[in-house]
């Protein structure tokens, strides 16, 4: 595995999503119209707490929806050529890096539209602005190794949200608490613990990713 | 029968908890004689702990091996501890109905059971959804141990991002005056041991039943 496997990798991932627009448009339009009936639903302004918790589960079902793919897109008989011509760590962690840029501007794209739609209820940007990439990447890791998991198995659409769900809490849960700060005077007591606990799980998720990986490619 | 020793001492155990448990004196409190409880729900978790780790330890070593009686392990551990899981949240409910007034709380424990159960809910779901028994058994494998990271993860920081439990024996001040009694921990610790060894008696039978029906499938 080398810089330049992976660097290739990611770049190939970015052509096919370009080549293959309707995919990302239509996660595009998933993203819009979730909020825009979530806006719907919520007629009178609302709290930061429920700004907070409707914002993050918008995105999971978002990452959920745009993630799944990642090993459904090309065909076995191309999989087979990539076995042969790069290592499975490789394959993941260009999958991770291509996903995370994925969620990166997804998640960029709807913070855009609670503004627009929901108000602003952030008061601490960087520190939402933090959260924003830890989550993204987070999601990205977590979801990639899920969909990985669920291609290998029959019905998978389902099965990956059953699958990815549960395990996916404890990151969404740290979350939805350091985003909450955001939302509040700044307050450090408390959160540089939050703080850790996230790049935590997303190196050791990565780390999980890196090794498991390989026995899921192999047939 | 020499290697059979721990079925006999899971036996005498948990006889043991279950007459002592309901003779001996519990201290007096707001949930009253209920205490007795703590030998048989606790022991739940304390099983459902033992099986998943079981089931994660057996998992990893079939990524080592590919030996497929590991998986069998594996699958049944992780099938006695979903038992175990169960039995603990109705134990639970019932006891927690009666001292907290509504059978659900919101609680870490309680959550961390609850994602507990859905995660290895979903693993056999999965293992349903795969018909090669090779493919099945080391995607299973990476299920469980990926999912068995985070479930951890989630109990270990779920009372950090949720505040206190209110299950007793968290530091703060206790709820209810449980901090164990001598007299009880004589029962107590017995008794999990006993549920403990129950659960892999439990688990040792299913992987024969396993292992004789592949035998006849053949």
């Amino acid at each position: 595995m080398s810089f330049s496997e992976i660097r290739y990798l990611v770049e190939k991932e970015i052509k096919l999503e370009l080549k293959q627009k309707y995919v990302i448009n239509g996660i595009l339009l998933y993203l819009v119209s979730t909020i825009f009936v979530t806006y719907l639903a919520f007629e009178n302004a609302i709290s930061p707490e429920t700004w907070n918790s409707l914002f993050w589960i918008i995105l999971l079902f978002v990452a959920v929806n745009g993630i799944s793919k990642s090993f459904l897109q090309e065909s076995p008989a191309r999989h087979l050529y990539y076995y042969t011509i790069a290592s499975p760590q490789a394959i993941v962690l260009s999958k991770i890096i291509y996903n995370l840029l994925l969620m990166a501007v997804l998640a960029m794209l709807a913070f855009g539209f609670f503004l627009l739609l929901m108000g602003n209820l952030v008061v601490n940007l960087p520190l939402f602005m933090l959260t924003l990439l830890l989550g993204s990447l987070g999601l990205s890791s977590v979801l990639t190794m899920v969909a990985a998991i669920a291609s290998r198995a029959s019905h998978n659409f389902s099965l990956m949200a059953i699958l990815s769900f549960p395990i996916i809490l404890p990151l969404l849960a740290t979350l939805m608490k350091v985003s909450g700060n955001a939302m509040q005077t700044f307050d450090w007591s408390g959160l540089s613990g939050l703080i850790v606990i996230l790049i935590t799980i997303n190196i050791a998720v990565v780390a999980l990713a890196y090794l498991l990986f390989p026995y899921l490619w192999r047939d | 029968m020499k290697r059979d020793w721990w079925k006999y001492l899971s036996g005498i155990l948990l006889l043991y908890a279950i007459i002592g448990g309901f003779i001996v004196d519990v201290p007096e409190s707001m949930i009253m004689e209920t205490m007795r409880n703590l030998f048989y729900h606790v022991g739940m978790w304390f099983g459902m702990f033992a099986m998943l780790i079981t089931g994660f330890i057996y998992s990893l070593r079939y990524l080592r091996k590919f030996n497929e009686t590991e998986d069998i392990v594996a699958v049944e551990a992780v099938n006695v501890g979903l038992m175990f899981g169960f039995l603990g949240i109705f134990t639970g409910m019932i006891w927690a109905n009666f001292t907290w007034g509504s059978p659900w709380v919101k609680d870490p424990k309680l959550n961390g059971a609850a994602v507990g159960l859905f995660i290895y809910t979903a693993y056999m779901i999965l293992r349903g959804s795969i018909d090669d028994v090779q493919k099945r058994a080391k995607v299973a494998a990476v299920y469980n141990i990926f999912a068995f990271f985070l479930w951890i993860v989630f109990v270990l920081i779920l009372p950090k991002l949720a505040g206190d439990s209110i299950h007793p024996g968290n530091d703060s001040p206790p709820v209810l005056p449980m901090h164990l009694y001598p007299a009880m921990r004589l029962i107590f610790y017995p008794a999990m041991i006993g549920w403990i060894l129950l659960g892999f008696w439990i688990m040792q039978i299913r992987v024969r039943i396993r292992k004789i029906q592949m035998l006849i499938e053949q």
